[in-house]
């Protein structure tokens, strides 16, 4: 059936179409066709196998009574998602995640371009600068989180002790000790860690800008903030579009941080909900079904947010 | 145009897929179903005693019991022909893991886990049914009974004690001499406990507190308050595992103590509000806190160590008496074991005087069987045997959803303590009315 339906399309193009008769024509196309279709087919699988399996599995158990340790025992539609809605905790915890991801996109963004400015203007230390900037995106999360709750420790860390001659704070008190003092902790650690990554993709957009057009800009007699505005930001929107939909889409997936530095607490609250679907399904209730079910209404949230994005950066087929 | 056409024909192939894969998942959720919700497998043909016949066992414990597990393991191992390999699951991973090995049927021949979870376990069909074995045990009676207890769903057995960890109150003798207070006798009341904090805390010495708390950590807060409301002959949780009576005017009297010393300077050691469990230990170990419960077993490892002279009381009640809180793990055979006779000779013998005495007393451990614990400790420290005292009197809290009200980060009973210690006490009835709703549901 798709066979067919594919075929059409094949036809128009194909220059053996004008030249041979209605018969070689079909075998050719169809040639052509297989072809097509073992190219495309390792892709196609892992993306069946990897992709629309699990999301297809998911949704299944969203809408099954799946424990953790007693399996799947039938369907119990919509049990799971009035069950997830009558949480305390969501509320909480979709309040928190998007403080946090606006938080660390506003910041990190400006940070990025600022860096990708530097190294592109810096000439004498450009490697040094690029390389220093990068490294802490070649560690892992948890890697970083673990390095970043030592630095923070009261026993072990020295950041206690210099907050206590600059800022006047208690010695023994833990900076993840108070909802503010946690996020920001967790907010520095997200910025350190990703600001060179971003700062590697806006650079590499700052880059496929061809100099032709400062030059042109130049002799139009624009000045530096009259070619930022008209020129750098107009042929970097795809670049920003991008490190925006990843920084934010990152961030309303935060986990690994949190679950390090934080463990949702002081008291829950920063709890973020990737979080709280881990200790629905692992730690408290134990239930996959209703973290299945809070997985299901991420993942529509997602797809809707990242719509209205490109949306709203007019980002048209060809920009993509 | 072309661009359209390619549209609708991916759009096509794409719907195939996902009805292809609903297909397949549907297939896996469907074998998933048949696996779970597994009966007890009665284990009625293993013989007393169970078989030794050289078979190869597996065995899961978790990494705080490493020195235990092992001694056990390796005790068994040179004494037996069946051999058991031990295999020690992060402290955090054990729920996932254990999880995940009950779904495709790969759980170890013996499985011991914190008796917390273990009412959990038991009633979700992880432990096979040792009614039987457990009742015919000849030591029975001597073995404290709240990992029995744990393990017991409808009148079945399923559990052992595996390990036993206790909690007591423990104070720096040397800070009492300096505070004036009479380094050889603890506290036996509340408010005993409570002048004893402040006296300490009156020193005014920098980085000394009167006591410690950790304030972010359920399971810390459970071992350390619960055997003051228990000494005072009250419950902490109703016999069900249903109902939080933690807003009882003792357990209110108790956050009250704690409230005052929270408030004065040096009271409440620094950071205990904060405190999520990993360093809680520590304050007291460096010589900073006056007096406070702590784990039997992390105690008994300072006697020889630390600078200063340590003494060790049961737990008093809130207006006397005493108890402690048996923690520790719970022992028993999995459902998917295909050894269960050859799993019953390493548990049958693991309750055995002999090997409680040498696995457990020999090693400075807090053993399981009365017995031992009365007369295996002759040559070990004083403060050890006082420890081992308490055990009689101690008891094990029993609820399917313990782990989720108070065990886990955030649980609400964490918060009913924040709230009653640190902030509005007035909060503390509605706080106990959100533990039982999770102990309920």
């Amino acid at each position: 059936m798709s066979q067919s339906t594919y075929a059409e399309p094949v036809v128009a193009p194909s220059p053996l179409a004008t030249s041979s008769s209605g018969r070689r024509r079909r075998t050719a196309t169809q040639l052509e066709n297989r072809r097509g279709w073992l190219f495309a087919s390792p892709t196609a699988l892992l993306l069946v196998v990897l992709f629309v399996a699990p999301v297809v599995v998911v949704v299944v158990m969203a809408c099954s009574h799946w424990t953790l340790l007693g399996g799947a025992q039938g369907g119990n539609f919509p049990d799971n998602f009035t069950k997830l809605f009558s949480d305390p905790l969501l509320g909480k915890s979709i309040g928190f995640t998007l403080k946090y991801t606006a938080l660390t996109t506003l910041i990190l963004m400006p940070i990025a371009y600022g860096l990708a400015l530097l190294v592109q203007e810096s000439r004498r230390w450009n490697t040094f600068l690029r390389t220093a900037i990068l490294v802490p995106s070649a560690l892992g999360i948890a890697s970083a989180s673990l390095l970043f709750y030592a630095l923070y420790s009261p026993q072990v860390g020295p950041i206690n002790g210099i907050l206590e001659k600059v800022a006047g704070t208690e010695a023994g008190a833990s900076i993840l000790g108070t909802p503010g003092g946690a996020l920001w902790a967790t907010v520095v650690l997200v910025v350190w860690r990703f600001a060179g990554y971003y700062m590697l993709l806006t650079m590499v957009g700052l880059q496929a800008i061809p100099s032709e057009v400062y030059e042109a800009a130049r002799i139009d007699g624009a000045g530096r903030l009259r070619t930022l505005r008209s020129i750098t930001l107009p042929l970097l929107r795809p670049t920003i579009a991008m490190t925006m939909i990843l920084s934010i889409t990152g961030s309303l997936l935060a986990f690994d941080q949190f679950y390090i530095l934080t463990k949702g607490g002081p008291n829950n609250s920063t709890l973020t909900i990737v979080q709280l679907i881990y200790r629905d399904a692992f730690e408290t209730r134990k239930d996959l079904g209703l973290a299945a079910a809070l997985s299901v209404l991420l993942l529509l949230a997602l797809v809707i947010i990242n719509m209205i994005q490109l949306r709203a950066l007019k980002l048209d087929a060809d920009e993509k | 145009m072309k661009h359209n056409a390619h549209g609708r024909g991916r759009g096509r192939i794409a719907l195939g897929a996902v009805a292809a894969v609903t297909g397949v998942a549907l297939t896996l959720a469907g074998c998933g179903s048949s696996s779970g919700g597994d009966d007890d497998k009665a284990a009625s043909a293993i013989p007393t005693g169970g078989t030794d016949d050289g078979t190869s066992l597996t065995m899961w414990s978790r990494a705080p019991l490493e020195k235990q597990a092992t001694n056990a393991v390796n005790e068994y191992n040179k004494t037996h022909k069946n051999q058991v390999k031990l295999e020690l699951l992060p402290n955090d991973d054990v729920e996932g893991k254990v999880g995940a090995a009950v779904q495709t049927g790969s759980l170890p021949d013996i499985l011991a886990g914190d008796v917390v979870r273990v009412p959990y376990w038991t009633e979700q069909g992880i432990f096979m049914d040792l009614t039987k074995q457990i009742d015919s045990l000849p030591e029975k009676a001597d073995l404290q009974s709240g990992h029995i207890k744990a393990g017991t769903v409808d009148g079945k057995e399923h559990t052992l004690p595996f390990v036993t960890d206790i909690s007591v109150m423990v104070w720096n003798k040397d800070l009492y001499k300096e505070a004036g207070l009479d380094p050889d006798k603890g506290p036996t009341t509340l408010q005993e406990f409570e002048d004893q904090a402040m006296a300490v805390a009156k020193l005014g010495k920098k980085d000394v507190a009167g006591t410690y708390l950790a304030g972010q950590s359920g399971g810390a807060l459970v071992f350390t308050l619960f055997p003051m409301i228990w000494g005072n002959g009250e419950k902490a949780i109703n016999d069900e595992g249903t109902e939080s009576l933690m807003a009882s005017d003792s357990a209110k009297k108790l956050y009250a103590a704690y409230a005052d010393l929270a408030k004065t300077p040096n009271g409440l050691g620094a950071g205990s509000k904060e405190e999520t469990g990993a360093t809680w230990t520590a304050p007291f170990q460096n010589g900073k806190i006056g007096v406070m419960q702590y784990p039997a077993t992390a105690v008994s490892a300072l006697f020889d160590t630390s600078k200063f002279d340590i003494g060790v009381a049961p737990i008093p009640g809130v207006d006397g008496g005493s108890s402690t809180f048996l923690g520790g793990d719970a022992i028993g055979v999995s459902k998917d074991s295909k050894h269960e006779a050859q799993a019953w000779n390493f548990l049958s013998w693991l309750m055995t005087e002999d090997a409680q005495q040498k696995v457990f007393a020999d090693n400075n451990d807090t053993a399981s069987n009365l017995k031992v614990l009365e007369n295996g400790y002759k040559d070990a420290d004083p403060r050890t045997v006082i420890a081992n005292s308490t055990i009689k009197d101690g008891q094990t809290p029993i609820a399917v959803n313990f782990n989720e009200a108070f065990n886990a980060a955030g649980s609400p009973w964490q918060i009913l303590v924040q709230d009653a210690v640190w902030g509005d006490a007035s909060k503390v009835d509605s706080d106990n009315d959100a533990i039982t709703s999770t102990l309920g549901q």
